[in-house]
């Protein structure tokens, strides 16, 4: 075990995969010479060359379909998007022919391809560059959609989905990327579409993926603390495939269950998880499952309107309380932030 | 009008007492009012009016007793007197009384659903009792009403405190700590076989500790089943000649203090001339790598036993010189001592061919699995008298079948064919069984 920031262990995951596996190389836009603008990729320029460290234009729907062919002719491409927000420009490519080829042509080309990329707000970055819109992936059958929420699983995460003959979207945080645990020292991939109880406990489930699965295990252990509750997180790790079974597990054990999302309400993730319940745990339910989400919406630029925009501790806080006396206990309302 | 009945209000409840009327006659009743106070087996209960009306008769009076479903009064709810829970009004469209009561309010959409012939399980019924048509009145998280349904609990009585005066699961806790656990789990009691945790509630499942010496059993079957291919030959054999000599031998050796010879004893025997005479099944193949197999010149035995440390087989060494007597002698030594203090490696291993006999349980006849590096086995059935046709007639006799497993890599079905007619004519001239010389 060695103690790492989210960043760093993507770059030494990076970097050791391209030291396994000759066919690994990347792509992106200012990730060679600028080393990358979040700086996962610093120095493997320098280190393994131009060939397998490709800067491209600013041309996401080009690169991303290079990224295709390549895949498709047997190298493992890992394409860097600069933002997910940018993705939108090669959503044709992923959409209609990444997740698609391997299906509609009986099987004779793998698409192994892994596109990195890191969504979410409170950078002040605007209503364009702040958004959260990996469900647009997650909905395309065909496509893998990972979303890890710490080192450890930033790590395992990657190794297994460029080890993987599908393509994955591989979903990273800019609010995560200075966060720091403990990363195994061995390279054991994860199993993509796992989830993972990230804590144990019997009062309410709480379900998030990438920074609001770090929340909610934040939010518990507080609570934990301070009120002596007893949650059970899960963090989803993966929304395609989903495990529903994990999911509707712990919702028969604990009868409650809130689900945090950092994109909108109307027609998310959260949507898809409470009809996961609904449909495995219904009889186990004693409160309706209830939602946290950002904002309906566009991304304010004012740090005061955005902080008000985005989903916070006190508003998962209040869904767990607002959950609880629902089924009957008797919860002192708490105001103050557990930042 | 309606006649008010000495409700059931716990599980164990037989009788009730009236504590007090909070009603008296003439008294306007609207639904949910106390209308009297029970005293039950357990606690004084209000108990409250599930139709409104007036109350215009009180039956039972403060401090008597009576068995539940006694009228205690009677409610004028404005309609004739008649079979007392039939909604007369009932509308025409609800299909009956106590379905229409879980009925939900029809969509307002172009499509008709009609709900309540699939509403609820039989259970439920009893919670929402006839009389309060209208709307549902029960109002209930999916976890309390399985509970419910479970524990066959009667909502109606429940004070929702969840939102919206729901009920939710802590507000069962009473109701549940004097519910029995459901039906199924309590009418059954089991013994108890092992002495472990229970690690599976369904089947009441518990670990009991595999030993070393069936893990071996275990490992060797799975071995040789998975690996040799096994072929089957089965025959029967007219053992009415056997048997009397049997019984005559048996008297002599009664007569001298000898042990008793048995009919495996004899079946010993006569394998071990019959693999004499076949050598090829008295082999062992040494796997697909090798390029020669094993003819054994000695003839040595395994007699499967069970004993009470699993199936283990003692071999006799040389079979087919030692005569019945000693064969008998030196089986039941191994067998003893099999059961006992248990056989030394020496005393199992060397194994040229395995006799299997299941004959003293009754089975007529069964497969046995080759005990490796063996080419086969032999499965000996009972030895039973059945109707034979003799000439024209019909005749008891005694008969035993076998079952040969062979490895068929090694050994074809004619070979294993003629091994069992001379084995079966063997047993059909048993005096040639201990005739030959060893």
């Amino acid at each position: 075990m060695t103690i790492k920031t989210y960043r760093q262990t993507l770059h030494d995951t990076l970097r050791a995969e391209m030291l396994r596996d000759e066919n690994v190389f990347l792509m992106g836009e200012e990730i060679g010479v600028f080393e990358g603008s979040y700086k996962i990729t610093a120095g493997l320029l320098a280190e393994f060359g131009d060939k397998r460290v490709k800067d491209t234009p600013i041309a996401e729907e080009g690169f991303t379909g290079a990224a295709i062919g390549a895949a498709m002719l047997g190298l493992r491409p890992v394409v860097e998007i600069m933002t997910i927000n940018f993705s939108l420009l090669a959503l044709d490519q992923i959409v209609n022919h990444a997740a698609k080829i391997y299906g509609m042509f009986g099987g004779q080309a793998k698409v192994p391809m892994v596109i990195r990329t890191p969504g979410g707000g409170g950078q002040q970055l605007g209503a364009t560059h702040s958004q959260n819109i990996e469900l647009y992936y997650a909905f395309v059958p065909g496509m893998k959609v990972v979303a890890p929420s710490t080192p450890a699983d930033a790590k395992a995460l990657l190794l297994a989905a460029i080890r993987d003959d599908d393509p994955v979207l591989f979903l990273e945080n800019l609010a995560l990327y200075n966060t720091k645990g403990d990363v195994p020292d061995d390279d054991t991939p994860a199993e993509i579409g796992k989830a993972k109880i990230s804590r144990e406990g019997h009062d309410l489930t709480l379900i998030g993926y990438s920074r609001m699965a770090y929340i909610a295990k934040n939010v518990a252990d507080a609570l934990s603390e301070s009120e002596g509750l007893d949650i059970e997180v899960i963090d989803l790790m993966s929304l395609r495939p989903l495990d529903r079974e994990t999911i509707v597990n712990s919702v028969k054990k604990t009868h409650a269950a809130v689900v945090l999302e950092d994109d909108w309400l109307t027609y998310g993730i959260g949507a898809e998880i409470a009809a996961t319940i609904s449909d495995g745990a219904f009889d186990y339910l004693d409160a309706p499952v209830r939602r946290v989400a950002m904002a309906e919406v566009p991304m304010p630029y004012s740090k005061v309107l955005e902080s008000a925009a985005m989903p916070t501790n006190d508003d998962v806080i209040n869904a767990i309380f607002q959950t609880l006396e629902a089924v009957g206990r008797r919860l002192k309302k708490v105001g103050q932030s557990h930042d | 009008m309606i006649e008010i009945k000495m409700p059931r209000l716990s599980d164990t409840m037989e009788e009730g007492a009236i504590a007090s009327w909070h009603k008296h006659p003439g008294d306007r009743i609207e639904i949910g009012d106390v209308l009297v106070e029970i005293e039950t087996d357990k606690a004084t209960m209000d108990y409250e009016a599930y139709e409104a009306g007036t109350l215009s008769e009180i039956l039972v009076s403060e401090g008597a007793t009576v068995t539940i479903g006694t009228p205690i009064a009677v409610l004028d709810n404005g309609k004739d007197s008649g079979p007392a829970s039939a909604p007369a009004s009932a509308p025409a469209s609800a299909p009956a009384s106590a379905s229409a009561v879980t009925t939900t309010p029809a969509p307002a959409s172009p499509v008709t659903v009609v709900a309540p012939a699939r509403a609820v399980p039989a259970p439920v019924n009893k919670v929402v009792e006839p009389q309060h048509s209208g709307s549902d009145g029960v109002f209930a998280s999916p976890l309390v009403r399985k509970l419910a349904r479970d524990h066959d609990l009667d909502l109606s009585r429940v004070r929702g405190t969840g939102p919206g005066g729901r009920i939710i699961r802590a507000d069962l806790s009473d109701l549940l700590a004097e519910a029995p656990t459901p039906a199924p789990s309590r009418a059954v009691t089991r013994p108890v076989i092992a002495t472990g945790p229970i690690v599976d509630e369904k089947r009441s499942s518990q670990e009991v500790v595999v030993t070393k010496a069936r893990r071996i059993i275990a490992r060797r079957l799975s071995e040789s089943a998975q690996s040799i291919p096994h072929f089957y030959v089965t025959a029967v054999a007219d053992a009415h000649v056997l048997m009397e000599m049997r019984t005559d031998l048996n008297k002599q050796a009664e007569a001298k203090g000898l042990t008793k010879i048995s009919v495996n004893d004899l079946i010993i025997r006569a394998s071990a001339l019959a693999l004499r005479e076949h050598p090829e099944v008295n082999a062992s193949y040494l796997g697909d790598d090798s390029s020669v197999m094993l003819v054994h010149n000695r003839i040595n035995i395994g007699v499967a036993v069970a004993s009470k440390h699993g199936l283990v087989v003692p071999v006799i060494v040389d079979a087919d010189v030692k005569t019945v007597a000693e064969l008998g002698v030196e089986a039941k030594f191994l067998a003893t001592q099999a059961s006992g203090k248990g056989l030394s490696i020496d005393q199992m291993s060397g194994g040229t061919f395995t006799i299997s006999n299941l004959g003293m349980f009754g089975v007529e006849e069964f497969t046995a699995i080759i005990n490796p590096p063996e080419g086969a086995i032999l499965a000996v059935g009972a030895t039973t008298r059945e109707p034979v046709v003799v000439g024209d007639e019909i005749v008891a006799r005694y008969r035993v079948r076998f079952t040969l497993s062979a490895d068929h890599r090694i050994i074809d079905g004619a070979l294993a064919a003629q091994f069992l007619r001379t084995l079966t004519s063997l047993i059909e001239h048993p005096w040639r069984i201990v005739a030959t010389e060893g």
